[in-house]
Parts: C-alpha cells; sequence; structure tokens
C-alpha cells in the first residue's frame, strides 16, 4: 500500500511541478532577453483560468477530439508515475521500463496528431505532419541512447540504472554516458518542442508544430493538454538529471531524506531550465527540413555511445 | 480426439466448399460457405490447442494416395500447431466478415462459387502446409494454397488491373516453388518421399557449403512468399485488387507460411547455422522493416498501404528470428528464445491487427467504393463502429501500449539489448544498428497510421462518395469486433501466451526447453532480468488514470460547459473540403527528408486565365516517386524475358511440314537419350 503511495505521490509531485518548470524557463529566458517578463507561476494562473472557460469545439470534431485530451494526459500522468523524480529505485520499478516509458509518450504524441486532424483545418494538419515527422526521426535515437545507458547498467528498468550509477559513480563520466546525455538531450528540445526544433512561445503557421496542432483547443481541453506538455518537458528533464546524475535521490524512505531529495530535485530541474533558456536565446529556430539533419547528429552521437560502451567493456 | 478433430476440419472444409458449388449466390450459399470456413478453422484451432497442451506431435499417413512419391503423411509437432491456430485465429473473423462482404459479388462482378470453394479450400491447403510430413505433402500442399489463393486474388477477373496482379503473384509464387523444390531435393538428395524425420537426421552429415547453398535456397524461396525485400513486389498489387477478406487472410496468414517454412527448414531440419545466417535474415529483415513502412507512407490507396506494412511486418519477424539465430550460434540459448519468442509472438500479433485493418479498409471501399484515401474523410461520423476497430488496429500495429503490437516490439528490443553479449564485436554491433532500424521502423508505422486513420476518417468528407457513406452490416462488425478483441487480450495478457510459444519453439535445432530464467507472470521479465515489464499493470493504470480525470474535474469543480462552432480558418465565412490537409500533404515531410530513396519527380502545369497571370484557372500537378526495385530490378528481368521469348517464337512458322519435322526430331533425340542412359 505504501508503496503504491509512493507511486501517485511521485506523479502527483510532477504533475505539481511541471507548470511551474515551464515559467521558470520562459521568466530566465525573458531575463536573458532584457524583459521583465512574467512570473514563474504565471502558467498555475494561466490552467485555472483556461479550466474556469467553456469550451468551444468545432463542428467537424468527432468523439475522437473531445477524448484526446483525457488520452494525452493520461499517458502523460502514467509515465510520471514510473520515472524516479526523488525516490529510486521505485517499488513498481518492473512495471514499466524505458523502452514502455518511451512507448507511453508516443501514445500521447499519436492521439495528440489525430487530434490535430480532426477539426479539418490546414493547420492542424500541417502541425499533425510535422510532429508524426519529428517524433519517428527521434525515435531511433531515443532507442540507442537506452541501449547505450542499458549496457552500463545491465538493465532497461528505470530502477536498476539509477541504482547502478549510485553505486559506481564513474560511470557517469564513461563516454558512453555522456554521448547518450547528449543525444538524449538533442531529443528532449525535438520531442518537448523546445528551440530550435519548435518554438514554443510563437503562432506563426509557417513556424509552428505543436501550437498547430492544438489550434482548435480551448477551456478545458486545451489545459489538460498544456498541462501535459508541461508535464512531458519535466519528465524528460527529470530522465536527463536523474539517469545520469542520480546523486540526490532518497534511497529510503524517511521524511528527511525524501524533502532533502525533493529539493535537489528542484535545483536539478532549475539547472537544466537555466540550460535550455540560454540555449533558446542563444540558437534561431531551425528551418523544419533542417531538424532531421539536427537528429541525425543525436542518432550518431547515439551509436558512438553504444559502440563505445561496447568496446570499454 | 485429435483425430476426429481433423476429420471433422476436413469435413467442414468440404461442405463449405460444396456449398458454395451448390448454391453459388444467395445469403444461404454465403453463410454456408463462412459456417464450412469456420467450423474448419475452429477444428484446426482446437486441434493445434491439443497439440502444444500434449507437448507430443501426432502423426498419420495415408500411403495409398499418391503412392508413387511415398504418400501423404501428417504430422503435427508444436511450431506446426502454432501455425493452425495461427489459422483458425485469422480464418474466423474473416469468414464471418466474408459472409456480408461477399454480397457485393451478388450482381455478377465475380463468381461466388469460385470465391467460396476457394476460400475454402485455400484454407484447408494452408492447414495442409503447416501439418505436412513429407517433402511431397508439403510441396503439394503449398502449391495447393498457391492455387487456390490466385483464384481468390482474380475474383474481380473482369477488372483490368486485377489480371495483372494476379499474373505477378502466380509467377512469383511458382519462382518460389521453383526454389523450394531445388532446395527439397538436394537435402533429400533427391528422395521425393523422404519425410521430415529423415531429413532432419540426415541434415547433419551435409557438407557445409551445400549447407549454406540450402539455407539461400530456402531464404529466397520462403522470402517470396513471405515479401521481403527486394522480393516484396507482388504483396502491394495483389492485396489491393483481391476481396477485403481474402487480402486479410494473405497478409495475415498466407504470408506467414513463408515465416513457417524458414523456421521449419532453417532452424528445425537444418538445425540451425552460422552465424551469418543469423546476420543475414536480421539484415533482411531490418531492410524490409523501414523499406516497408517508408512505402507505405507514400502510398494514397488504403489497401496498398496496408500491403507496405505487411512487408514491414514481415521485417519486424525476422529481425527477432534472426537474432534467434545469431544467439543460438553463438550458445546463448535464453536470448535466443526470447528473440524467436519476439518473432513468433509478432507473427501472431501481425496476423491480428492486420487482418482487422484490411477487414477495416474493405468496409471502408464496401462503403465508398474507392481505395484512394484523399477522396476519404469523415467516416467516423457515419461509420461509428469501423472507425473505432481500425483506431484499435491502427493502434496496435503503431506498437501503442496497452496493446499487442507493443509487447511483441518489446521482446524484440529486449532481444536485440542483449546483444552486448555476443563475443564477435563485429557480429554484436549489428545489434545497436538493428534497434535503430526497429526504433525506426515503428515510429514511421506511427507516422503512417497517424495519416491513415485521421485522413480516412476524421474531418469532412471529401467527395460525396465520402458522404454517403454508411456503416457495414453486423457480421461484418462481428469480425472486426472479434480481431479488436484479441488485439487488446495479446496486448494484456501475454504472460498467458509467451510461455506457449517457448513451449512451441522446445526442442526445434536443439533448444532446450524453457529455461528457468524466464519469469513470466504478471511482469515481463527477459533472461537475467534485462528488463521488466507488465503489460496488465500498465492497462490497468492508464484506466484508471483516465477514469479519474473526470472525476477530478468534478472534485475541483472545473467548468463543464460545451459549445459547438465552425472550426477558425482564419476568417473566412465557411469551411471546405479542399481547405483540409491531404494525405500527400502530410507525407511531405518524411518525403524530403527520404528524399535520396524516393527521388521524387514533380510535373506542375499551371493553365492561366487568357488575360492576366494573376488568375489561374486550373492547375494540375503530378507527383511520383521512383519505384526502385520495379524499375531496376524486375524490368531488366521481364525484357531479358520478353527477348528471349522472342527468339524462341522463331521456331513457330506456322507451317504444318516443319512442326512434324520438330516432332519426329523430338521423337529421335528422346529415344537416343533414353537409350544412352539405360
Amino acid at each position: 500500500m505504501m508503496s503504491f503511495l509512493l507511486e501517485i505521490g511521485q506523479g502527483l509531485l510532477a504533475l505539481a511541478l511541471a507548470p511551474g518548470l515551464v515559467g521558470f524557463v520562459r521568466w530566465i529566458k525573458a531575463r536573458l532577453q532584457a524583459r521583465r517578463g512574467a512570473v514563474p507561476w504565471q502558467p498555475y494562473f494561466e490552467l485555472a483560468k483556461l479550466f474556469g472557460k467553456d469550451v468551444v469545439i468545432s463542428s467537424n470534431a468527432s468523439w475522437l477530439f473531445r477524448a484526446a485530451p483525457y488520452i494525452i494526459f493520461g499517458s502523460t500522468l502514467a509515465v510520471a508515475c514510473l520515472v524516479p523524480t526523488i525516490f529510486a529505485p521505485l517499488p513498481g520499478d518492473g512495471v514499466g521500463d524505458l523502452l514502455a516509458v518511451v512507448y507511453l509518450l508516443l501514445l500521447g504524441t499519436f492521439f495528440l496528431a489525430l487530434a490535430g486532424l480532426d477539426p479539418g483545418t490546414a493547420f492542424g494538419g500541417m502541425g499533425s505532419s510535422r510532429e508524426m515527422t519529428i517524433a519517428a526521426i527521434a525515435e531511433p535515437t531515443i532507442a540507442l541512447a537506452i541501449f547505450g545507458l542499458a549496457l552500463g547498467a545491465g538493465s532497461t528498468n528505470l530502477g536498476r540504472i539509477v541504482t547502478n550509477t549510485l553505486a559506481n559513480p564513474i560511470l557517469a563520466l564513461s563516454p558512453g554516458y555522456l554521448l547518450a546525455f547528449a543525444a538524449l538531450f538533442i531529443v528532449t528540445l525535438a520531442e518537448t518542442g523546445r528551440l530550435p526544433v519548435d518554438n514554443p512561445s510563437t503562432h506563426l503557421e509557417l513556424t509552428m508544430i505543436h501550437e498547430a496542432m492544438i489550434l482548435e483547443y480551448s477551456g478545458r481541453y486545451l489545459a489538460l493538454i498544456e498541462w501535459a506538455a508541461g508535464l512531458k518537458l519535466l519528465i524528460f528533464f527529470s530522465l536527463l538529471a536523474n539517469l545520469f546524475v542520480p546523486q540526490g535521490l532518497a534511497t529510503t524512505l524517511t521524511p528527511t531524506s525524501l524533502l532533502m531529495a525533493g529539493f535537489i530535485f528542484i535545483g536539478k530541474l532549475a539547472f537544466l531550465g537555466v540550460v535550455t533558456a540560454v540555449l533558446e536565446t542563444r540558437v534561431a529556430k531551425l528551418r523544419l527540413f533542417r531538424v532531421p539533419e539536427l537528429l541525425s547528429v543525436s542518432f550518431v552521437l547515439a551509436l558512438l555511445s553504444v559502440i563505445s560502451s561496447f568496446l570499454l567493456r | 480426439m485429435i483425430d476426429t478433430l481433423f476429420i471433422g476440419m476436413i469435413l467442414a472444409y468440404g461442405f463449405g466448399a460444396s456449398a458454395a458449388l451448390v448454391f453459388g449466390r444467395g445469403s444461404i450459399g454465403r453463410w454456408l460457405v463462412a459456417v464450412g470456413s469456420v467450423l474448419g478453422a475452429g477444428a484446426g484451432l482446437a486441434i493445434g490447442i491439443a497439440v502444444i497442451a500434449a507437448g507430443t506431435p501426432v502423426e498419420a499417413s495415408i500411403p495409398g494416395l499418391f503412392s508413387f512419391a511415398g504418400g501423404l503423411l501428417v504430422r503435427l509437432d508444436s511450431l506446426g500447431a502454432f501455425f493452425l491456430i495461427l489459422i483458425g485465429l485469422g480464418a474466423i473473423p474473416t469468414a464471418l466478415y466474408g459472409a456480408s462482404y461477399s454480397k457485393t459479388y451478388e450482381d455478377g462482378r465475380g463468381s461466388l462459387r469460385q470465391l467460396g470453394l476457394m476460400l475454402n479450400l485455400f484454407l484447408f491447403s494452408m492447414s495442409l502446409v503447416v501439418m505436412a510430413g513429407n517433402i511431397f505433402t508439403f510441396l503439394f500442399a503449398w502449391e495447393c494454397m498457391s492455387l487456390t489463393s490466385y483464384f481468390l486474388v482474380i475474383t474481380e477477373a473482369n477488372e483490368p488491373e486485377t489480371l495483372g496482379a494476379g499474373s505477378w503473384y502466380l509467377a512469383m509464387a511458382h519462382i518460389s516453388l521453383v526454389f523450394l523444390t531445388i532446395l527439397f531435393l538436394l537435402l533429400s538428395g533427391g528422395d521425393w518421399s523422404a519425410s521430415f524425420n529423415s531429413l532432419r537426421s540426415g541434415a547433419a552429415v551435409l557438407s557445409s557449403p551445400l549447407r549454406n547453398v540450402l539455407f539461400v535456397l530456402a531464404l529466397i524461396g520462403f522470402g517470396l512468399k513471405a515479401g521481403i525485400v527486394p522480393l516484396h513486389v507482388w504483396l502491394p498489387l495483389a492485396h489491393p485488387v483481391a476481396p477485403s477478406h481474402v487480402s486479410a487472410l494473405m497478409s495475415g496468414v498466407l504470408i506467414k507460411m513463408g515465416i513457417y517454412g524458414l523456421l521449419r527448414v532453417v532452424l528445425d531440419l537444418l538445425g540451425g547455422g552460422p552465424a551469418w545466417w543469423g546476420g543475414v535474415v536480421l539484415g533482411v529483415g531490418s531492410v524490409s522493416a523501414v523499406l516497408g513502412v517508408l512505402y507505405a507512407l507514400m502510398e494514397h490507396d488504403l489497401k496498398r498501404l496496408l500491403a507496405f506494412h505487411s512487408v514491414e511486418n514481415i521485417g519486424i519477424i525476422l529481425i527477432g528470428i534472426g537474432a534467434g539465430l545469431i544467439f543460438r550460434s553463438y550458445g546463448l540459448i535464453t536470448l535466443a528464445l526470447l528473440g524467436f519468442i519476439g518473432g513468433l509472438y509478432h507473427t501472431l500479433n501481425h496476423a491480428v491487427f492486420k487482418g482487422l485493418l484490411f477487414l477495416g479498409a474493405g468496409s471502408v471501399l464496401h462503403a465508398t467504393h474507392t481505395r484512394n484515401v484523399e477522396k476519404m474523410g469523415g467516416l467516423i461520423k457515419s461509420m461509428p463502429w469501423t472507425a473505432f476497430f481500425f483506431l484499435i488496429g491502427a493502434a496496435a500495429i503503431s506498437a501503442l501500449p496497452p496493446l499487442n503490437g507493443f509487447v511483441s516490439e518489446w521482446l524484440v528490443f529486449q532481444a536485440l539489448l542483449g546483444g552486448f553479449q555476443i563475443p564477435k564485436p563485429e557480429m554484436a554491433i549489428i545489434m545497436p544498428l538493428a534497434v535503430g532500424m526497429l526504433a525506426l521502423t515503428s515510429g514511421l508505422a506511427a507516422a503512417c497510421f497517424v495519416k491513415a486513420f485521421g485522413i480516412t476518417f476524421l474531418a469532412i468528407p471529401r467527395s460525396p462518395e465520402a458522404e454517403q457513406a454508411h456503416e457495414s452490416s453486423w457480421s461484418m462488425r462481428l469480425g472486426m469486433g472479434m480481431f479488436a478483441v484479441l488485439c487488446v487480450a495479446l496486448g494484456v495478457l501475454p504472460f498467458a501466451v509467451v510461455p506457449q510459444l517457448s513451449r512451441v519453439m522446445t526442442g526445434l535445432g536443439g533448444l532446450p526447453a524453457s529455461p528457468a530464467a524466464f519469469s513470466f507472470n504478471l511482469t515481463l521479465q527477459s533472461p537475467a532480468a534485462f528488463g521488466q515489464m507488465s503489460p496488465p499493470i500498465i492497462a490497468l493504470g492508464l484506466v484508471v488514470i483516465l477514469g479519474l480525470i473526470p472525476v477530478g474535474m468534478r472534485i475541483f469543480r472545473i467548468n463543464q460547459k460545451r459549445r459547438v462552432s465552425a472550426t477558425w480558418a482564419c476568417g473566412q465565412i465557411s469551411q471546405t473540403p479542399r481547405m483540409e490537409y491531404t494525405a500527400t500533404a502530410f507525407a511531405e515531410p518524411l518525403r524530403r527528408v527520404f528524399a535520396q530513396l524516393f527521388r521524387p519527380t514533380k510535373e506542375l502545369s499551371i493553365d492561366f486565365h487568357p488575360d492576366s497571370k494573376y488568375f489561374v484557372q486550373s492547375i494540375e500537378y503530378r507527383s511520383e516517386i521512383l519505384p526502385w526495385f520495379e524499375r531496376f530490378l524486375y524490368r531488366p528481368l521481364l525484357e531479358m524475358f520478353h527477348f528471349s521469348a522472342r527468339q524462341v517464337r522463331r521456331l513457330q512458322s506456322g507451317s504444318l511440314h516443319l512442326y512434324l519435322l520438330y516432332t519426329s526430331l523430338a521423337l529421335v533425340l528422346l529415344l537416343v537419350v533414353a537409350r544412352w542412359i539405360k
């Protein structure tokens, strides 16, 4: 029962932190660009406001359009329960490994892309087409990065990877891990719709991907999707932070260790948030047809990671 | 018990076939045909389950029949039993579906007599293929299977493209037969009547170059049937023109006979081989998987698209089997078993979800009379059941949890991840490459099915036909529903299936009985605890979370109001279907990304208004991709064939005297040769 609660608690913690993370990245970005920017907790207000609004849906839309926000939110929340944020190994470690995490996220992407096509606008179709293109090309990199990580730990289970790296901290500095980290970082930018792949703060039809798909959404549906998008960012950040640098994760169930781990986790997220914000102010958005080149770079990095792990065994 | 079921199976298929002959048209005839197939397939299913449960092969022989070739010998072991179950699972829903679907041929577009007769004979000959115990029985059943399926493909014989596609299929099937005949004759040393048991013991003493030749012959012969790249060209031709329930059977079950044959010969009879055999199978599988899905993405004919996905999935199955062969050659038995189990599980899953998708495509075709997705749209409103079932199939083939495609791809991934245990680095390095290819395949498959489902079923209808679409009849929905339930069941309950699959593999090529390292209970665990995953708990978690979200929204008093309004179209008053995104446009980014492969050619002709070039009267846009294999492999072959046919034609002068001369010369030559041989 306790373990069950821990699993749920992790998911809820991630859920609670996600809008704050999005707001924090925005705030840092604004500061770096010499703007004052909205307060970091602005996304909470936005969600609250969206949840209070009526939903307007297109007359062309079918039941799929109404079901999709729940599926997207639900699958992302399910992943959030599986990924270690403050405690490892989670009792439900055998429920879903890294591969299951990746495919659960793909489930959300699949329905998001379908929902983009449903209202019958050109915007939605454009967004769906681009989103699926990028998701498909990012997939091999993710799989190979998982391979690279799994080679070191001897398992694709998240908990096993974390405990293994905790036991041999030097492993985190091996070329296999470093290359896999670089590959996964690029994939994170692509999958969560950040610059230079997608611009999270634009509504220009030539450039947008994620925003184009959700253009027809409003009210509580939009709130669910936005929240899920923030959660996805947080999930990828926690994978980057906790799989490669697991130090600071609680391994015993005491209130103090959990609290401590919570603070360290927030610190790690903040660090990655700052890195992302700096990156986003430094790089321009790539043309859509340049994105595959970026992703092939990440693929090569992941492949090198696996090969170096092979050679160094 | 099994004998009774076997006789029952023959009687049931015979009943279905003769019902077709007696009744011909009419609903009674169609239903009796379906009853025959369902009972026959059900009996086959029961036999398969009984044999796997017992774990011992059953044998029966009729030496009197075809005694010149050693008689008919039936021997069903657990590998054959698995494929017999596959036939049963694929055939029962399709036969039920077919009873209503074939109503469309009442108007005389195709012969219902031929369809019903051939359907039952086809199912029976496939069952005989997996039960064959000697060379003659196998090749005889194999040829019957090819011929009956040819007649099923050309059901709509009046359509111009049907006969062309049928000829391709027939030609490829017979090239396959040539390879298989050579294979078996070499294997048995020219003895027609050799049983598989004697081949198995004889194969061990063959020289290793001969074994390599046999492997290549098996890969080509069975690969032609399975549809590996570059031998896949008949699939996208034959699947679309066949009646949809036949396409479902061909794609779901028939091409798996190639997998059966490959496992039977390479693993069972030859007992496995050196690592490069597995490497070749793995390489062929990876290439087939990626190219299959890439060509599927460019396809706008719904059934051709699905046919290319069959190539893709055969590739995934071969990745699993190839990995298994590699591991076996290095003595990594648990990993080998994992690879084979992944391949077999995907075989089963593909039969189920591809059957479902072809039946769904058939319903769409039935309702809109077109296979072109660009003319569809909005069908989710007029055909809600078909749309729902097709969505399940689409999610399953895209390997999305908690459906079945995910489980088998996970197993294949886990097998590949074990590749680091291979002692030879040059062999081990293949594994991460295969992981990348498999991941790319599943990502592209998801993109392709967003396209296929989204353009076909969502948004607004793009043509009057799509607007007037109607839902299919109850038996068609029943057929699709059965497949959909299987998709969910195989996805959620792998712990019930996987141990049976390891029993199937036991004893083949010296694989031991399921080792203790496998623990498949609620969580699916691969050997040496490389990874764990629990499909039922994931499914349960998803259902619970999905149920809790609306509850949570009630508790927090979230605004529940909903208004319906027109789609926002940048200030335009009305929205027409022409503003929608098309399938071509959807696939455009990927076409550009993989331009090196597709080599797209574009033709754009714009007809301007005579007075001003700012007014366009019409635009014609045409775009094609380069068909590599058809153009650079098959066209030269066909040209060579035509050329030699033209040369041979010179013999034909039309003069009777000359022909008499030929005949007498041939006779003399034969006599001389006969004398000489003696």
